[in-house]
């Protein structure tokens, strides 16, 4: 929780946006997974997104469908994303974001899953399909307050609604920057820009940007106003198109630094 | 029998019990607000009403009979089988109660596209008629495996000027067509009404879907009663989401009436292969809703498995995960190849040959009825009609129609 508010405050200070990366663990194998976080570490991603993968992924388009699909099939469950997480602990300090729909968290137990997140070396939770009028059920069995629980703010929430998601958020906001699914091809950024003002009017929490950014031209045009940009369908793209590339790491890496290099002096 | 003043179910928060609710992302949430209120305000309006009363009664041909199945009654040599003809219904299943009255909702909110997931194909045939009837433009979402086992349902849908959009994803089945259609749906809800078929996805659409198809069990009850000049014992209806057993179960809840709600055993339970989801599933959540499913050891939803491409889904409703804990409602399973067998024999005994949907409900009725005194009624909701089904049918019986 810590590192999410040291990160923002951090690049405040030397004029920079976060670079916010998703990816789905262990896609396409734990080990290869692994190696990609490194590298994309390495490049300078400020936050990481770590997708717990879900067999029914209905807020996602398909690439992101694909990679959930590739990572159930390496057996990839809760348990070993605490175990990825651990040991991306290892070599960085970057706060790690857990990204997942609700069934599998529910039934791993929430008590058991925020203590297991904390000393995994999690700072915090976002869950897809649990907007604010299901959530109590899960927070209310942490013990702690070591989580952050983001939240996600759509072009269609209204005001008064946007009221009640910051209230019960912490961390940072993730704004959906269009009315779709994970993935869907570009963006317009005088949407989410308007509906930026409105929540910066609510509160002071970070606000990131993501769906439909995939160039560093978005990027730059969204961290003009935002706090944070989140990628995640457009690594996911370069993961399943080089899965037998034995350059993945190094394409990776490239495709971060473009983007980080876009997040400076907005 | 406990007492069930479930008048107020769901709570405002679209909870029976702790089932239920609206798990989902936050893009569909203010949709899910808009229609709810839109719901109270027009399920209370007498011009909406009467609308509705007045399309169930010319255009979808209501009220259904209720027949009592002499032959087969005497076959079983038990309880007298009554049975709720919705096969009779325009499109030729429940499913069309539901769609006519979301169809009219969806206008009177300005809605001017419709959308829909269909399993065994009748949601599909029935969204599909209902938004011709309203000159509304329509996607059907199809799981691939289902289009191949219902292609006379595709077929319909077409010619009722509807697309049919394949979903591979997946089992290719029901579950994923609704993944889908929740997908396309929260890129396009600015114009687009989402028709689910079942008691089934999130608040308000498991009680919105029962108000509709409600209709089947208080014309029911009003049937026997006149014909009998009394109540059933049991009612008995299969449940794959579970909109037809909750159709008819619903006006007799607080009324000293067993019920049981036959779900699809499949190859059997032990083989795994099944849609059991009430008898052995756990609770989880899917499509919206809490309730039971089937799902793995790490939260991962399983297949299910029918011969029934309605019963075909590894989810149902939240209301009868709720009436299966307080015992209300007793849920049992049925077999593919015991399905077949009571297709066959409604078949041959009285002229009419049912979905392969509803032959579960009727092969427990079969198998229930020898064991009750020949005072006791079993009602059965015969919820669809069988002719979608003859080519599994024909593969799966070597009946001879040469």
């Amino acid at each position: 929780m810590n590192r999410i508010k040291e990160i923002f405050k951090k690049l405040k200070e030397k004029k920079e946006k976060a670079l916010v990366a998703f990816v789905t663990a262990g896609d396409p194998n734990i080990s290869q997974s692994l190696n990609i976080i490194k590298s994309m570490c390495k490049a300078g991603i400020d936050i990481l997104e770590l997708g717990i993968p879900f067999s029914e992924p209905t807020a996602d388009g398909p690439v992101i469908q694909k990679a959930s699909a590739r990572a159930l099939k390496q057996g990839i469950n809760i348990k070993a994303v605490f175990k990825l997480t651990k040991n991306i602990r290892e070599f960085t300090n970057i706060p790690i974001i857990l990204f997942g729909y609700y069934n599998p968290i529910h039934l791993y137990g929430n008590k058991k899953f925020y203590i297991d997140a904390i000393s995994a070396g999690a700072d915090g939770l976002l869950v897809v399909d649990l907007p604010p009028e299901e959530s109590d059920e899960m927070t209310n069995e942490w013990e702690g307050d070591k989580l952050a629980l983001i939240r996600l703010i759509a072009l269609t929430t209204p005001r008064d609604r946007i009221k009640k998601i910051a209230n019960s958020a912490s961390g940072f906001l993730y704004l959906v920057s269009k009315t779709g699914v994970t993935g869907s091809a570009g963006i317009d950024t005088s949407l989410s820009s308007d509906k930026f003002k409105i929540i910066r009017s609510i509160t002071d929490l970070p606000v990131c940007v993501g769906f439909g950014i995939s160039t560093p031209e978005h990027v730059s045009a969204v961290a003009s106003f935002a706090d944070g940009i989140v990628i995640g369908s457009a690594f996911e793209k370069t993961i399943e198109k080089n899965i037998n590339n034995s350059e993945l790491e190094s394409i990776i890496s490239k495709q971060t630094v473009e983007y980080k290099k876009a997040t400076k002096n907005p | 029998m406990q007492n069930n003043k479930n008048k107020k179910m769901p709570d405002q928060n679209g909870r029976f019990g702790i089932y239920g609710g609206r798990y989902v992302g936050e893009t569909l949430m203010s949709a899910l607000i808009e229609l709810k209120q839109a719901y109270n305000k027009f399920l209370h309006s007498p011009d909406f009403k009467s609308e509705f009363n007045l399309l169930m009664k010319n255009y979808v041909g209501r009220p259904t009979p209720l027949f009592y199945a002499k032959r087969l009654s005497a076959q079983c040599n038990g309880a007298k089988i009554y049975l709720k003809r919705e096969d009779l219904t325009h499109t030729g299943a429940h499913k069309i109660n539901n769609t006519v009255g979301q169809i009219l909702l969806a206008k009177q909110m300005g809605k001017s596209k419709i959308i829909a997931e269909t399993g065994a194909g009748q949601h599909g045939v029935a969204t599909a008629a209902a938004a011709a009837l309203f000159n509304m433009e329509c996607s059907i979402f199809m799981g691939i495996k289902d289009i191949k086992r219902q292609a006379p349902n595709v077929a319909r849908i077409k010619l009722l000027g509807a697309k049919v959009i394949p979903v591979d994803s997946g089992s290719a089945t029901l579950k994923d067509a609704m993944n889908e259609a929740i997908r396309y749906w929260t890129e396009a809800i600015e114009d687009t009404f989402y028709v689910i078929g079942s008691v089934a996805g999130p608040h308000p659409y498991p009680a919105m879907v029962r108000d509709f198809q409600k209709i089947i069990g208080t014309e029911a009850k009003e049937q026997i009663l006149k014909q009998t000049k009394k109540l059933p014992d049991i009612l008995v209806a299969c449940v794959g989401g579970g909109s037809n057993a909750m159709g008819l179960f619903f006006p007799f809840i607080n009324d000293s009436v067993e019920m049981t709600g036959v779900e699809a055993a499949g190859k059997g339970i032990e083989t795994g292969k099944h849609a059991a989801t009430l008898g052995h599933g756990t609770i989880g959540i899917l499509h919206g809703s809490k309730s039971y499913i089937l799902q793995d050891n790490n939260g991962q939803i399983k297949e299910a498995h029918s011969i029934s491409a309605g019963l075909d889904y590894p989810g149902v409703g939240p209301e009868h995960s709720y009436f299966k804990d307080l015992n209300r409602i007793q849920y049992v399973s049925i077999k593919d190849k015991e399905a077949l067998n009571a297709f066959k024999i409604l078949s041959e005994t009285e002229g009419i040959i049912p979905a392969l949907e509803s032959s579960h409900a009727l092969a427990y009725a079969i198998k229930e009825a020898p064991k009750r005194s020949k005072e006791d009624i079993i009602l059965v909701n015969l919820s669809g009609r069988g002719d979608k089904d003859l080519g599994i049918v024909l593969e799966q019986t070597n009946l001879d129609i040469s």
